[in-house]
């Protein structure tokens, strides 16, 4: 089922590097569980830890940065279609990705699992950088309803797309499955041909 | 106004298009492996769904599994448990499952082609993103999550908006020692990682139409690795000719009125393209990657880009690449030492990729600092290849052949690249420790890499070949 989204206002944990793979965010040695759960201990986990498991100077691992938004350079979720890399982000706390450009099948999956991707102007996301790396404490807000982003202390503010569907599914809770069970007939009709 | 092929067949599989809704789109088979699948059978069973058509779905174990010793139990605990978990579900649900063991075992991309299974016109889901190779055929194929693979179960049907239309063209002749591993790195370098996102991608011209069925499948395999949601090619003689006798492939009159069909596949010369794209097949060398995302790839006789030259904003992710990969600004590739070569993977392990490694190698050996795997894409091409004596032509170079599964493509079993170390690898991914932690990959041609092994450096095959050697 999917989880219930509407408006999240939080710091952020900046990750300004491109093409993040999801071999990065979950890599697939974690991907021999046969459950959901528990992913978010993993995430990113070679750029958090070394190979004796001391963590190493990177964004999770820095008490600076916290909260429920993560925001990441140009073409994230790139690569493997490892819906893990999803779960893991939710996993680990967050309700949010900002990039400027998101790879197809990791959108999807995001916006399977209540994990809203907004893509903002390569501009706007420039800005959300320059203002979290000033004061780590800037708030940004985002409004499912309104399709807004703003960060809050400066007020600015830029608008984004997504799916009217998938809108109402995260809104409301909705069921892909049930939404193409209701089309039984057609599918059946559709076998006849 | 004409169609694409894209569309044409995307139009035969729409169950139900509402304004606002993206499309409910019919899918005429779902594959399967032990890795994306076990919460999505675990999710029917939680809201007590039950697989729509099971005959419609095929399964495989081929992420986690060993090359060695196959007919042992998986020493891997989880893995063993999670191959185990497919058998298992398979068997509730009533699905076809070709196991370890089974002569039909192996890679889902490569199985899927070589069974007949994968047809033109066809639609085609995975939850794997290189579910893009049965494009080759002329076909919709692409990657999906668990969620949407409980969906198809669920469903047989997946909801998905209908992404724009892109054709890239290829035409002219190939320099001798290129081929079609070499084309699509070559595209990926020029449009970059994520050229092709939104956009399901055409490959047409001379060039492509050229190539045999799997070097079709080399370059539709790699269409993801643009970003692209599918890459295909219209089929042709090519592709009814290899299609044809397949263990499923239709017989007699079914035959014949698909074959009707399948020539009714290709864009009509007034169908529109979002972006068409043109490349030419002579300014393609033999290629190899350098950095940590396949669009970072250059002819093997050329400099690595210096950081000056790449785009401001990306200067710092370029230069965390080239120090991940121990490379430097302007370095020269060729003559670089590398540790290990895999000659395998959905994009590289079929048999006419063992054929030509296995052409080259005979009479020479490979370097003793280098590490060699190959390993077939399927227990048909490990059988084909033992028919042909091409294990023997390996074992001759000091070589073993292995057998068949993803391996050290992804790393998910015990072919591990190790920390520091470097791989020529025929797969389709760089991603820094994609074939271990903290490996580093450099993706070539099944040649490139088997020169590698021959002399444990980055080489131009051209060096080493005269071009009668690689004719016939």
């Amino acid at each position: 089922m999917t989880k219930i989204f509407k408006h999240v206002q939080s710091t952020v944990v900046p990750l300004p590097i491109e093409n993040i793979d999801t071999d990065q965010i979950i890599p697939a040695r974690f991907l021999k569980a046969t459950t959901r759960e528990g992913f978010g201990n993993n995430l990113f986990r070679d750029w958090r830890y070394d190979n004796q498991e001391n963590p190493k100077d990177f964004v999770l691992n820095h008490p600076t940065y916290s909260g429920k938004i993560l925001v990441a350079g140009k073409n994230f979720g790139c690569g493997s279609s490892r819906e893990h890399a999803a779960w893991a982000i939710v996993d680990y706390g967050f309700d949010v990705v900002v990039s400027s450009f998101f790879a197809d099948i990791f959108k999807g999956n995001a916006l399977n699992n209540g994990l809203l991707p907004v893509q903002v102007s390569d501009t706007f996301l420039a800005k959300i950088f320059e203002a979290v790396f000033a004061d780590p404490l800037t708030i940004i807000d985002v409004d499912l309803e309104k399709q807004e982003i703003t960060i809050a202390s400066t007020g600015e503010q830029e608008s984004f797309e997504i799916n009217a569907y998938k809108k109402a599914c995260l809104i409301n809770g909705y069921d892909d499955i049930d939404y193409i069970l209701s089309h039984k007939a057609e599918i059946e009709a559709f076998e006849e041909r | 106004m004409g169609k694409t092929l894209f569309d044409k067949i995307w139009d035969a599989h729409v169950v139900s298009s509402k304004e606002g809704f993206p499309d409910v789109l019919y899918i005429d088979t779902h594959f399967i492996h032990e890795v994306t699948s076990p919460q999505a059978f675990d999710g029917l069973r939680k809201a007590g769904r039950k697989v729509l058509r099971p005959n419609k779905t095929v399964a495989t174990a081929d992420h986690n599994v060993p090359t060695w010793e196959q007919h042992l139990p998986i020493k891997e605990e989880l893995s063993r448990f999670q191959v185990e978990t497919l058998a298992k579900n398979c068997k509730e649900f009533g699905i076809k499952f070709y196991g370890l063991g089974h002569p039909y075992q192996g890679i889902v991309h490569i199985i899927g082609p070589e069974l007949g299974i994968t047809r033109p016109g066809g639609t085609y889901v995975c939850g794997d993103s290189h579910t893009s190779t049965h494009g080759a055929f002329g076909a919709i194929a692409f990657g999906i999550g668990t969620s949407q693979v409980e969906q198809v179960l669920a469903t047989q049907c997946l909801l998905q908006s209908r992404p724009k239309r892109m054709k890239i063209e290829v035409n002219g002749k190939l320099q001798f020692g290129v081929g079609a591993k070499d084309i699509i790195l070559y595209i990926i370098s020029q449009i970059t990682a994520a050229g092709g996102t939104g956009y399901a991608v055409e490959y047409a011209g001379d060039t492509i139409r050229s190539l045999s069925m799997e070097g079709r499948m080399t370059v539709c395999n790699m269409s993801i690795e643009m970003g692209a949601r599918c890459g295909l090619i219209a089929p042709d003689e090519t592709t009814f000719n290899y299609v044809k006798g397949r263990e499923f492939a239709p017989k007699g009159e079914e035959w014949d009125k698909a074959l009707a069909y399948w020539e009714t596949l290709y864009s009509d010369e007034d169908a529109q393209f979002d972006k068409i794209l043109s490349f030419r097949a002579e300014d393609i060398e033999p290629m190899i990657t350098y950095g940590t995302n396949p669009g970072m790839g250059i002819g093997v006789t050329q400099h690595v880009p210096a950081t000056k030259d790449i785009d401001a904003t990306e200067q710092l992710s370029y230069a965390n690449s080239l120090k991940y990969m121990g490379l430097t600004d302007d370095q020269l590739m060729l003559g670089k030492e590398i540790d290990y070569v895999f000659i395998g993977s959905c994009t590289n392990a079929r048999i006419e990729d063992l054929r030509q490694v296995a052409k080259f190698l005979k009479g020479r050996k490979k370097a003793d600092n280098v590490t060699v795997w190959v390993v077939p894409g399927s227990k048909q091409v490990e059988q084909q290849a033992i028919a042909e004596g091409l294990d023997k032509v390996f074992e001759a170079a000091g070589i073993s052949l292995r057998e068949p599964g993803c391996s050290a493509c992804l790393a998910m079993n015990e072919d591990k690249i190790p920390a520091g170390k470097y791989c020529v690898s025929t797969s389709n991914r760089n991603f820094e420790g994609r074939q271990g932690p903290n490996s580093r990959t450099f993706l070539a041609s099944p040649l490139t890499a088997a020169a590698a092994a021959v002399t444990g450096r980055i080489t131009d095959i051209r060096e080493l070949l005269q071009e009668e050697e690689l004719v016939g």
